[in-house]
């Protein structure tokens, strides 16, 4: 976002009532007015003030991590946050998920040409409160104007690096049979949330997406027992199926889980229940999937029970030796059936 | 979930399990068909069949309506979707259903061809009116549940005179499709397909009620027990079947009282009996040519009806030789005996209609039944979910 000579720019931005055009993306004085009057006010910090094409930081000692993510919700906005805040938990929870701690994000908008400057500004808002809460700064960014009908609003485009503690090193293919599997929290929250601002399908419910950042309650985890974490997972689109089915895969191992022990709010069962969903499949914003070693299981289950985003953690099941990679669960009505992959489409676009 | 946790309850569940184990006499085998997909769904979901003792067997029958949809129809439906006038409206079920060549309405959509999910008629409605220079189709599914909307739609757009309104009707009719398998010489002739008593649909017959299955109990001596979509309901059911065939009756009983009457919804029945008549021919995927199993728009609203507003024929195509989606549906395979299933055809990458929806007889077994395979080929004679 480098800072353009916007004094000269006589008409202030009519943020109330104005909306992006293409001269907000053509390089122009117009550009440099958007820039600085919605993303560098809202997202204020050393690094954008420096008002460079980039940014710099000091390199940590040890292992570093990067992650880039792409949000593309509809609805922009729905109960419990926005994409603004949606792209900086995410971002920060991709990082997290490798026990690491991260450091800094990017930031990049593309915007349709239309979309309200009120809008952005309250979403670009969002991310700088979100960032500042989670204490992790957005250091550089990009914004691009696409004309009508070649986006959906506003789409963004991150990138973060955090930093692994020492002697951490969570991979995929780590799980072995007899490992418990923690979740953090109840499931199904986010995409039920959105869901429930869909167009067509509006529906009355006091549901809130779980978008939270996990950096902290994985900090407690590493700091309880991070030599017994095989791995963390954050189960977003897909749900927990997706998530199993991917690390029993990754790691050639099976699951073993118990319907009855996966945390599940009444009313996110219930709107599961009408819409059809299973709610295994539905997206999480602010949970995580901990693959533990059984020694430390119960001191890191503790660990996280003790923490706000994880006070509801459950052990859900065990990792087995199984060659067909099967995620099986125990029913609650006494059966048993495999938990597979969502095929095709549940939700349309909901992170 | 009140009122819904109550159907779900593991320790009934259990009681009732251990019921059936002593009241199903060891030395005969039970074979009980589950006409509706929304049981298959049930009894693979909830792991049902793990309760049942060995000699309990489901038969899982032919009621998913995307399951049954013959690709002629499909084709149709996508060359309709490509006229460059049509807004072509369907249920997301619909999208991945494989037409000829691999074709199907998410491949059509890609290619430019407007098709729109809807989640209700209504919507489907809301756009034709939004869209007065949009010729709007909704390609109109389903068994007797889902008649009843497409005719209050067909209502409403007369009433609103939307002449950029019409359907594409392709609603078939349970009792048709039960007399076709209880007529079909698997079952009456030759014997090779068993069935002792059906699990009659429950949605539907909240619609048509319990009367219509009277004849097949009577005709063809089979047990009805027309059974709610909840777990209890399904195990109850097959309970009821068991005493049934125990002493020798052939019944319709009704287990889902708390929305089914022996009459059904005589307001809906008259809504649909304004609009739709019989076809005297229809062909389901699986069961061929099922002689009035299906439903059209009276002539007098040809203006609405799709496939005279715009001249649409169901070009004649065939199924992947190798697919068993027929036998499967009729009970006279297992979806693993299929050679495609589960190398080709997978739920993403459907072959046949029995693998795309979660109700249909594959898909089910695919998602929620594999692990029981090898118990299934330990003992060849075992179905499966």
């Amino acid at each position: 976002m480098n800072k353009m000579g916007v004094k000269a720019y006589t008409w202030k931005l009519d943020i109330a009532n104005g909306r992006v055009d293409l001269s907000h993306g053509a390089g122009g004085r117009a550009m440099g007015q958007l820039i600085e009057d919605i993303f560098h006010k809202a997202l204020d910090n050393d690094w954008l003030r420096g008002g460079n094409d980039q940014s710099t930081f000091a390199v940590p000692s040890g292992r570093m991590v990067m992650t880039t993510d792409g949000y593309v919700v509809s609805p922009l906005f729905f109960p419990g946050g926005n994409i603004g805040t949606l792209a900086v938990h995410g971002t920060i929870n991709d990082i997290a998920m490798a026990g690491a701690v991260p450091l800094y994000l990017s930031a990049c908008f593309i915007i349709e040409e239309g979309f309200p400057l009120a809008d952005l500004e309250c979403i670009a808002q969002s991310m700088g409160d979100a960032s500042r809460e989670t204490g992790v700064p957005i250091i550089t960014g990009d914004t691009k104007v696409v004309e009508r009908g070649k986006a959906d609003g506003v789409f963004i485009s991150t990138a973060g690096v955090g930093r692994v503690p020492d002697g951490l090193d969570l991979r995929a293919d780590a799980a072995q049979p007899g490992d418990a599997v923690i979740i953090s929290g109840s499931i199904g929250d986010h995409g039920v949330a959105v869901m429930s601002k869909r167009e067509n399908l509006e529906f009355d419910t006091a549901i809130i997406s779980d978008s939270a950042a996990l950096h902290g309650l994985v900090a407690a985890m590493v700091a309880a027992g991070g030599k017994y974490i095989r791995l963390m997972r954050d189960p977003t689109r897909g749900g927990i199926a997706a998530t199993l089915n991917e690390i029993a895969n990754q790691s050639k191992i099976g699951f073993h889980i118990d319907e009855e022990a996966i945390p599940l709010k009444p009313e996110i069962a219930a709107a599961c229940e009408f819409l059809g969903l299973d709610p295994l499949n539905v997206a999480n914003e602010g949970k995580l999937v901990a693959v533990v070693a059984p020694d430390g299981a119960d001191d890191v289950l503790a660990a996280m029970q003790a923490h706000p985003l994880g006070a509801e953690a459950m052990l859900i099941g065990h990792a087995v030796a199984d060659e067909n990679c099967f995620v099986q669960m125990a029913t609650s009505f006494g059966g048993g059936r495999i938990v597979d992959w969502l095929s095709g489409e549940q939700l349309p676009r909901i992170c | 979930m009140k009122y819904i946790a109550e159907y779900r309850d593991g320790r009934l569940a259990k009681d009732m399990a251990e019921q059936i184990a002593a009241t199903a006499d060891p030395v005969r085998i039970y074979h009980f068909m589950e006409f509706c997909g929304g049981h298959t769904h049930a009894i693979s979901r909830y792991g049902l069949e793990d309760l049942l003792p060995p000699n309990v067997r489901m038969i899982h029958g032919p009621g998913c309506p995307v399951c049954v949809l013959p690709i002629g129809r499909i084709d149709a439906a996508i060359a309709l979707a490509m006229r460059p006038e049509v807004t072509l409206c369907t249920y997301g079920d619909l999208m991945r259903v494989p037409g000829s060549d691999g074709s199907n309405l998410l491949k059509a959509k890609a290619a430019g061809a407007d098709i729109r999910m809807v989640y209700s008629t209504l919507d489907a409605l809301r756009i034709a009116e939004a869209e007065p220079n949009r010729e709007v189709v909704f390609f109109a599914i389903g068994f007797e549940t889902t008649t009843p909307p497409t005719a209050l739609a067909l209502k409403a757009a007369i009433a609103k005179g939307l002449g950029n309104f019409s359907i594409f009707c392709n609603h078939v009719l349970t009792p048709a499709a039960i007399q076709n398998i209880l007529d079909s010489p698997d079952v009456r002739k030759l014997g090779t397909i068993k069935i002792d008593g059906f699990i009659g649909p429950a949605h539907v017959s909240t619609v048509i009620g319990t009367e219509p299955y009277e004849f097949f109990a009577e005709e063809f001596q089979k047990p009805v027990v027309v059974a709610g979509f909840e777990p209890l309901d399904v195990i109850q059911a097959i309970l009821m079947l068991v005493r049934q065939v125990n002493d020798g009756r052939h019944e319709v009983e009704n287990q889902y009282i708390r929305a089914v009457t022996v009459f059904g919804n005589e307001k809906a029945q008259a809504e649909v009996a304004n609009f739709f008549e019989l076809r005297e021919s229809f062909e389901w995927r699986g069961l061929g040519e099922v002689p009035y199993g299906a439903l059209r728009l009276r002539p007098q609203y040809a203006t609405y009806d799709a496939e005279k507003r715009f001249s649409m024929v169901t070009p004649a195509a065939k199924d992947n030789p190798a697919c068993e989606c027929g036998a499967i549906l009729r009970g006279a395979r297992n979806p693993a005996d299929c050679k495609l299933f589960g190398t080709v055809c997978t739920p993403d990458t459907p072959m046949g209609s029995c693998m795309v929806s979660s109700e249909g007889a594959c898909a089910a077994h695919w998602t929620y039944g594999r692990l029981r395979e090898k118990a299934r080929q330990a003992d060849p004679g075992r179905a499966v979910a």
